[in-house]
């Protein structure tokens, strides 16, 4: 129905990966391993990886 | 549990989440142009999407609380709801059922019945289904608004309505596309949200090796923890089938092999994953028949895995709590404020001389019972050297020997999750109700339009008056799911009679479907009086039998003509009611059937029936990719997983 749901998705959990890693890298001194830095960057990845994916697709049907 | 306060930071991401599901609804009204698109989606999704959203739909809260509070209670045994239940029935109707479904244009599985019998089948199935699926939603409500009470302290009556508006709003503009992509959405972010709380949990026991060790102390002494009154073997909390294959009284479920293997595995899930429109919708909005039958296939994959997320922190909670340095129990039910300050005053009064007359006088003021031994100290000590109050009741939090497990889940994200990712954990039970009720709406504005008001109340109006209808009953729906919330909250045993008395329709329902598909001497009679006889066994069975534990309450949990047979557990009565229901209608059906003259043709039955119906030719798929060989590999692993954990 005309929406690529890779393009919520990415954006959701890349934004919330964003948050989680300023956010743990800002308390990284207040004592936890950072849980948030570690699972930040984790979403951030699979946001990122979304996002790609949905680029890729919007490529190729330009193309 | 004490209530945590959110931060910033958790406000931020609980915002950002209702910001992108409610966008999804609005960029999806758009598209919303006719009662086809608002209810069916006109079958334009593609299959991963659909997939996803079937499992999600699944995944209420209800769900996800339930499974971790049965991991604690009873093991990997609970996984049996998973590996013999929910697979090879996901299985079934991708190879079987699908294609009648789909093939045969109905747009719910009651119209389904309307075209295989006649419109009184159709009403029954269509009746209760719509019944039932607001009292599923108004009590998944219920329980979250608990949740969010005892978690965060966040008011009942905002939580409910805050909730509920937002999953309104979506579908209320999005229709069922709406839910199905929000549903993906929340797919992802259940997953990803209890994740690291299994991950961290795990860790903090030591391992799997470790978590197996501790689980073996409980089983062998499961009374220090208040979780059973019976010893069982050592493997009875980490083996899936040795335990019940030992027979009931050997296993924490207290079932016996006949009952899980047929009333679990067969009548109950079956008749769940196959008939039930909730999960069905999900494939029939899929955008051709080859996306519809692979739907429940895709869902299956990650079903299959779904013990890891929502069982295992059930077991991980009931090893942590062995372990006193780990200063964990699992919740015991709410005690007033009162009742603890009156538990303090008894400790305060008790004398060491008659410690037995203390615990008495503890145990009535916290109205549970409590560990003797454990309040025998506290008395003892608050003797020696007298205590605060609230030293007092922090103790006595911990004496109490009774547990609420329904609380396993936000106990260990209150544990594990420090502000950031407890935003994250939280939106994952967010989703998971928002799922569940958005599933539960999207199928009962379905069902009530095209089964019940087009089918019954205004059959010849044009799309947009049925478009309007859909928009309303909507509304309609959230509406009445909340009143059931709130009738759930203040009259429980009430809830559970209605939805006892609605689950007696829907036990026998399978055999109806079952028959219908595969056997073209069915005749609609036949099925409306094996349904309705299906429906009287299932009462005269519930009246006729109770469970142990039950035994001194005959009423609403059955028992209440004579007790004939006593089953060992409340599940295995559930699981022979099931057994005896399909029984009873298979039987009726099949009788009254060959008695009573069909009245369509094999040309009216054709789509319809199994053996009337062209076979679908999948060769022009990738071998892997068609239906029977994919299903075949989803069994195999699931025989594997049963192997792995025996």
């Amino acid at each position: 129905m005309g929406l690529d749901l890779r393009w919520p998705i990415g954006l959701m959990f890349t934004f919330f990966g964003a948050l989680l890693v300023i956010y743990g890298a800002a308390t990284n001194s207040d004592t936890y391993k950072n849980i948030n830095l570690i699972w930040g960057a984790v979403l951030l990845v699979f946001g990122i990886l979304m996002l790609a994916g949905a680029c890729r697709c919007k490529a190729q049907k330009k193309a | 549990m004490h209530a945590i306060h959110l931060h910033g930071i958790d406000y931020t991401i609980l915002l950002a989440y209702v910001a992108f599901i409610l966008g999804i609804g609005w960029v999806l009204a758009r598209y919303m142009k006719s009662s086809g698109d608002f209810l069916t989606s006109s079958h334009s999704i593609p299959t991963w999407v659909t997939g996803l959203a079937f499992i999600s739909a699944n995944l209420g809260a209800l769900e996800l609380v339930g499974m971790a509070a049965s991991g604690a209670q009873y093991g990997i045994s609970t996984a049996h709801f998973y590996w013999v239940g929910a697979i090879p029935a996901m299985v079934f109707l991708s190879v079987f059922m699908m294609p009648f479904y789909y093939g045969s244009k109905a747009r719910s599985t009651p119209e389904y019945l309307r075209m295989r019998f006649d419109q009184r089948v159709r009403f029954v199935n269509a009746f209760a289904f719509a019944v039932m699926t607001v009292f599923t939603s108004g009590i998944s409500m219920d329980a979250l608004a608990d949740l969010l009470h005892l978690l965060l302290g966040w008011n009942f009556n905002l939580s409910l309505w805050i909730c509920s508006v937002v999953v309104l709003l979506y579908v209320f503009k999005g229709g069922l596309t709406s839910a199905i992509y929000t549903e993906v959405l929340q797919f992802f972010l259940i997953v990803l949200g209890f994740a690291p709380v299994v991950w961290l949990g795990l860790k903090d026991v030591g391992g799997w090796s470790v978590l197996k060790q501790r689980l073996a102390d409980v089983a062998t002494n499961p009374a220090a923890l208040a979780v059973s009154d019976k010893t069982f073997q050592s493997d009875a909390w980490t083996s899936a089938w040795k335990p019940v294959l030992a027979g009931s009284p050997h296993n924490p479920m207290g079932v016996d092999i006949f009952a899980m293997v047929f009333g679990l595995g067969f009548v109950l899930s079956f008749g769940y994953w196959c008939t039930n429109f909730l999960v069905v919708q999900r494939a029939m909005a899929a955008k051709n028949m080859t996306a519809a039958r692979n739907t429940p296939l895709v869902a299956a994959i990650p079903k299959m895995l779904f013990p890891a997320i929502v069982i295992l922190p059930g077991m991980i909670a009931i090893a942590l709590a062995t372990v006193p340095s780990k200063d964990y129990r699992i919740p015991p039910p709410i005690i007033s404020d009162a009742g603890y300050a009156k538990a303090v005053a008894a400790v305060k009064a008790a004398s060491p001389a008659d410690l037995n007359a203390g615990i008495k006088a503890v145990s009535d003021a916290l109205g549970a019972p409590v560990y003797k031994d454990k309040v025998s100290a506290l008395i003892s000590a608050n003797a020696a050297h007298e205590e605060t109050n609230e030293q007092i009741k922090n103790a006595l939090y911990a004496d109490v020997a009774e547990n609420d497990y329904n609380a396993v889940i936000p106990s260990l994200v209150e544990k594990y999750c420090p502000h950031g990712l407890l935003a994250l954990a939280l939106l994952a039970l967010f989703a998971s109700f928002m799922s569940g009720m958005a599933g539960n709406i999207t199928a009962f504005n379905t069902v009530w339009t095209y089964d019940l008001y087009q089918g019954y109340i205004a059959p010849n109006k044009d799309d947009r008056h049925y478009f309007q209808m859909g928009r309303v009953v909507t509304v309609v729906g959230t509406l009445l799911s909340i009143g059931c919330a709130y009738f759930a909250s203040h009259y429980s045993n009430a809830m559970n009679a209605l939805q006892l008395v609605f689950g007696f329709v829907n036990a026998p329902i399978f055999a109806t479907f079952l028959l219908g598909m595969f056997w073209k001497r069915t005749t609609g009679t036949g099925a409306f009086l094996g349904l309705i006889g299906g429906i009287l066994t299932s009462i005269l069975f519930h009246a006729l039998t109770l469970s142990a534990p039950d035994v001194l309450h005959p009423g609403i949990k059955g028992g209440y003509i004579h007790v004939a047979y006593l089953f060992p557990s409340e599940m295995a009565q559930n699981f022979w009611l099931a057994s005896f229901a399909f029984g009873g209608c298979f039987l009726l059906t099949v009788l009254i059937s060959l008695a009573t003259k069909q009245t369509k043709t094999d040309e009216d039955l054709k789509g319809l029936v199994y053996s009337l119906t062209p076979k679908i030719k999948d060769h022009e798929q990738h071998f892997f990719l068609r239906p029977a060989v994919l299903g075949t590999i989803l069994i195999i692993a699931c025989v594997i997983l049963n192997i792995i954990f025996w």
